[in-house]
């Protein structure tokens, strides 16, 4: 049995060792040594595995085949070709934009200038650019970081907090670039703002510039921007993220069409939902309120619990310009995260004076209001008799729109209005139509943009919305 | 009559420091970091400020806040200086007064009378002028202080017109359009004229109000190494032969924004091989003449004169009127049909104010003098003193051993600081003085960089610019700032110098 179990170990110890030289048959083939053909062929597989994988030749592009690239390449035209539409001649005015004005060398009633309190030529207001320009030149010469800090500066600054009730205030030296610089100073990538889908070009700029996220709400609809709070609610609880810097904007009365912002709403929201708030109050200083210290002071809310306010003076304190206005901490930031405050040259002193008086004159002189909103609703009620078109805007808002009834694209209707405003200005009567530039994403309709101001009488109003009728009926019979 | 080119070394250095200097500054600013940490750590121990409100974000971030904290608020007089008179050749700087350690500054009723090194007052248009005023006067007393209307909608006057037909002139192009603010011209055209699908090429040193618009507008921005012909080469041949960035698509056009004058070094722009390059490459040129219109050229037409380069190889014209013209606002030049597009689609001109009536004719009274068309030849004298002036100055503090950048012709000089605990000292020793100096530090330069600003008028005459030699030599001594003193020569300066090419 032992022997048995030893003589087969021996024999498969010898076949083994004789195993590489052993035959095999393939196809009736002998082939001797197959183990060691076996060897050989995973030597050649291991071999082949470990080669690299072919990848074609990255050659980089030789000089000739650039310099064929460049002459190739043929960029388009600087601009597009110019058609109809672009060769806008405006109105050109002989003399200042008061509530009468010159085109053409006709004497025309103005209501295209947003001189709400019709400060415009006040003689208290030229008396104190004369000193001005007398004392200080012209320009400022400078950044407000290098010596174009000029007392007046400083006191317009004074006026505006002690006007508005807050700490502190920011000048800019113009409207247009205020909203733009404040906000990319307060939002960067990460913060979530949510704006009213019809604000302006200058606030969609600064919200472009912050590179935030935004969100749009239904213009003027505070239902849609609640649920929108909503939602980023349910997101928050969804998504553990670091709290960022949350803002809601809007404007008081918005520029592109009239509408007011219910204030008391937004303030419950934002405290609701933990939100900031900027408001845009260019076109409601000097008009709404019981002394015209704007929005805040019209829903009777306290100043401090708007978080940013920023206005342009070029409206109803007949100036150039902007501010920005709110706790202290918000103002002393800016100083020097503000592009448009720290690169670019001070505001001329001339117009700083000019905006004291004007505030001083507002302060002093309340009447203004009164006569102000009395032209409103005066002038809105004979509007709302014109048939073919409709009057919109809040009914306090000093800029009326007048859309057209049957009402296609803003193109379209643009072609109709400003045949109306042409038509207008024969009569005597200098007004204008929405202009939209391409970079502007509002998408509100196009209407007549009338600015109402303190400074017009009930008879020139009378006049106005007669002609009106008049020419809107004659142009919209001849479209139909 | 075209200007010598600058040697050729100017193109691989903007400054040379000593190395020991730059050893010296990188401590100081790592010493203020550090000790600026410390005392932050201290704080939110102790919680002395009150915190925001729950559930709200702080408003504003603490590492943004932090160099305004611990390093700007340490040299805060030294900056927004405020005065009480024009910025003329002298101007009344008013004293202020801190209590809490520089936080806060109060003003105070005393003034103090010093020669004004800082405005840009090229010309000496900034104050009370015999032409000017009355016209401006004039202006105020007919079209009042705005129209409070935008160009498009009621607010375009006879003087706007009248203006913008005289600059076109002036310049040299076609048709121009007048904006009410320099900065705004430039964010809100860049946008305008290139939009997706376009590539800004623009040089490494350009204004933060071209940053603006470039970042303003869809385009994808290269940057190009300032003022180097050949990067810009480079660049434009990468550009057009890669394409778009993982499209490859070819690219709808490409714009080339540079500057006459880079205020911050005082250095020409290489304008004639830079506009040669772009017009091979088939590219659009945009070039910013803030500081240059009006301050260089023989008549004052700006660097193309200077240069010898003919405006209409220039496709955009773009200046301002706050340095050489006195008043506020800026224009843009180009061909008729380019200005139209421009106003039909700029939002500038459709939603802006227009610039103030006044400040137009200011503009239209001073072009009238530099042309010599106010029957006298202030123009003349004021252009050739501005030249004189500046010449002067320049040399002379390069004969002290102060390092000066700019080059000739340059109304505006940089001298180097470097070290932090300078700016404060040059500007406060200068200041006691009666020299207001302007010195500018990050993040307006880079953080090695910082300098002291002179820019010269030609309203000072040569008593005031050997007052302020005397003055700006003693404080130098004081601050060790002549880093060359005289007598050293070329080799010296590249031993001492050498080791800058490694930082």
């Amino acid at each position: 049995m032992a022997t048995g179990m030893v003589m087969e170990m021996k024999e498969t110890l010898v076949s083994l060792l004789d195993a590489p030289l052993a035959d095999a048959v393939i196809f009736g083939i002998h082939i001797d040594g197959h183990l060691f053909l076996e060897t050989l062929l995973v030597v050649v597989i291991a071999f082949l595995l470990l080669q690299k994988s072919y990848q074609p030749e990255k050659r980089p592009l030789t000089e000739q085949e650039i310099d064929q690239l460049c002459d190739e390449w043929t960029p388009e035209p600087l601009h597009p070709p110019i058609t109809k539409e672009m060769e806008l001649s405006p109105p050109v005015l002989e003399s200042a934009a008061g509530p009468h004005t010159v085109v053409n060398g006709k004497d025309v009633i103005n209501l295209s200038s947003a001189n709400y309190l019709g400060l415009i030529g006040h003689p208290k207001i030229k008396e104190a650019c004369n000193a001005a320009l007398e004392k200080y030149g012209v320009g400022a010469c400078g950044p407000r970081g290098f010596y174009g800090t000029i007392d007046v500066h400083m006191d317009l600054e004074a006026k505006i907090a002690q006007f508005m009730g807050t700490p502190d205030s920011i000048l800019y030296s113009y409207g247009l670039a205020t909203v733009s610089s404040v906000i990319p100073a307060f939002c960067k990538r990460g913060d979530l703002i949510l704006a009213d889908e019809g604000v302006n070009w200058g606030i969609q700029n600064g919200l472009f510039l912050s590179r935030s996220t935004v969100r749009y709400f239904k213009h003027n609809d505070m239902a849609s921007l609640e649920a929108l709070l909503e939602d980023v609610r349910q997101e928050d609880r969804r998504k553990k993220k670091v709290l960022n810097r949350r803002f809601i904007v809007v404007e008081a009365i918005y520029q592109n069409s009239g509408e007011m912002v219910p204030l008391d709403t937004v303030v419950r929201l934002k405290e609701k939902y933990l939100f900031r708030v900027l408001v845009d109050e260019s076109n409601s200083i000097g008009v709404l309120g019981k002394t015209g210290r704007g929005l805040s002071e019209h829903f009777n809310i306290p100043v401090e619990k708007i978080d940013i306010i920023t206005s342009a003076m070029g409206h109803s304190l007949a100036s150039v310009g902007g501010f920005c206005t709110g706790s202290a901490k918000v103002v002393d930031h800016q100083r020097l995260s503000g592009a448009g405050y720290c690169f670019s040259a001070a505001l001329p002193p001339f117009l700083a004076s000019a905006s004291i008086t004007a505030l001083e004159l507002l302060e002093d002189n309340p009447v203004l209001l009164t006569r102000l909103r009395r032209n409103i609703s005066f002038f809105r009620s004979k509007l709302a008799t014109i048939p073919g078109v409709v009057v919109r805007g809040h009914a306090l808002s000093p800029l009326i729109f007048l859309h057209l009834q049957r009402s296609g694209s803003f193109a379209e209707d643009s072609v109709i209005l400003q045949q109306i405003v042409d038509k207008m200005l024969e009569e005597g009567v200098l007004l204008s139509a929405s202009k939209r530039s391409l970079l502007d994403k509002c998408k509100l309709g196009a209407g007549i943009r009338i600015m109402v101001t303190a400074s017009h009488t009930e008879a020139e109003l009378l006049s106005v919305s007669s002609s009106l009728g008049n020419v809107i009926q004659s142009v919209v019979t001849a479209q139909s | 009559m075209a200007m010598a080119d600058p040697e050729p070394e100017k193109e691989q250095e903007l400054a040379k420091i000593p190395y020991y200097v730059a050893l010296t500054t990188y401590f100081a600013y790592g010493l203020l970091f550090v000790y600026g940490h410390f005392r932050d750590f201290f704080r939110s121990l102790m919680k002395t400020e009150k915190s925001e409100k729950v559930g709200y974000a702080p408003l504003c971030r603490d590492f943004e806040d932090f160099y305004t904290r611990r390093l700007y608020h340490r040299i805060q007089d030294c900056f927004n200086r405020p005065i009480a008179s024009a910025p003329n050749r002298t101007i009344d700087v008013i004293e202020r007064v801190s209590y809490d350690n520089n936080k806060t500054l109060f003003r105070t009723n005393n003034t103090r009378t010093c020669l004004n090194l800082g405005s840009y007052n090229y010309l000496g248009f900034a104050s009370h002028d015999e032409y000017c005023t009355p016209h401006v006067v004039e202006a105020l007393e007919k079209f009042a202080t705005s129209t409070c209307a935008s160009q498009i909608n009621g607010g375009y006057t006879v003087l706007h017109e009248e203006l913008e037909q005289i600059i076109a002139k002036f310049v040299g192009k076609p048709a121009a359009m007048v904006y009410g603010m320099g900065f705004a011209t430039n964010s809100t055209t860049i946008p305008v004229l290139v939009g997706k699908g376009g590539l800004i090429i623009s040089d490494a040193l350009n204004h933060s109000s071209i940053v603006a618009g470039s970042r303003g507008s869809t385009a994808k921005v290269a940057v190009f190494q300032h003022n180097t012909p050949s990067h810009l080469e480079q660049v434009l041949r990468e550009a057009i032969s890669e394409g778009q960035p993982r499209t490859h698509r070819a690219w709808k056009k490409i714009i080339v924004v540079v500057e006459g004058i880079y205020s911050m070094e005082g250095e020409l722009c290489r304008l004639k091989e830079i506009v040669a390059v772009a017009k091979k490459y088939k590219a659009y040129i945009y070039l910013d003449e803030a500081h240059s219109i009006g301050a260089i050229g023989k008549t004052g037409r700006g660097i193309c004169e200077l240069q010898g380069v003919d405006p209409a190889d220039i496709d955009v014209m773009m200046g301002t009127f706050t340095k050489s013209f006195g008043s506020c606002g800026g224009y843009i030049a180009a061909s008729e049909d380019l200005v139209k597009y421009l106003r039909y689609t700029s939002p500038a001109h459709i939603y802006a104010t227009a610039m103030s009536p006044p400040a137009v004719q200011q503009v239209i009274s001073a072009l009238k003098v530099i042309l010599g068309e106010d029957n006298s030849d202030r123009g003349a004298k004021k252009l050739a003193q501005v030249r004189e002036n500046s010449n002067f100055f320049r040399d002379e503090l390069r004969k002290m051993g102060c390092e000066v950048l700019g080059d000739e012709g340059s109304p505006v000089m940089p001298i180097m600081l470097y070290n932090p605990g300078k700016i404060p000292a040059f500007s406060r020793e200068c200041l006691k003085r009666n020299v207001a100096v302007v010195t500018v530090a990050f993040p307006a330069t880079p953080l090695l960089l910082s300098r002291a600003r002179i820019c010269i008028s030609a309203s000072h005459t040569r008593e005031d610019l050997e007052q302020a030699l005397q003055v700006i030599s003693e404080v130098c001594d004081m601050c060790h700032l002549k880093y060359f003193p005289v007598g050293m020569t070329e080799k010296e300066k590249a031993l001492l110098t050498e080791k800058e090419k490694s930082l």
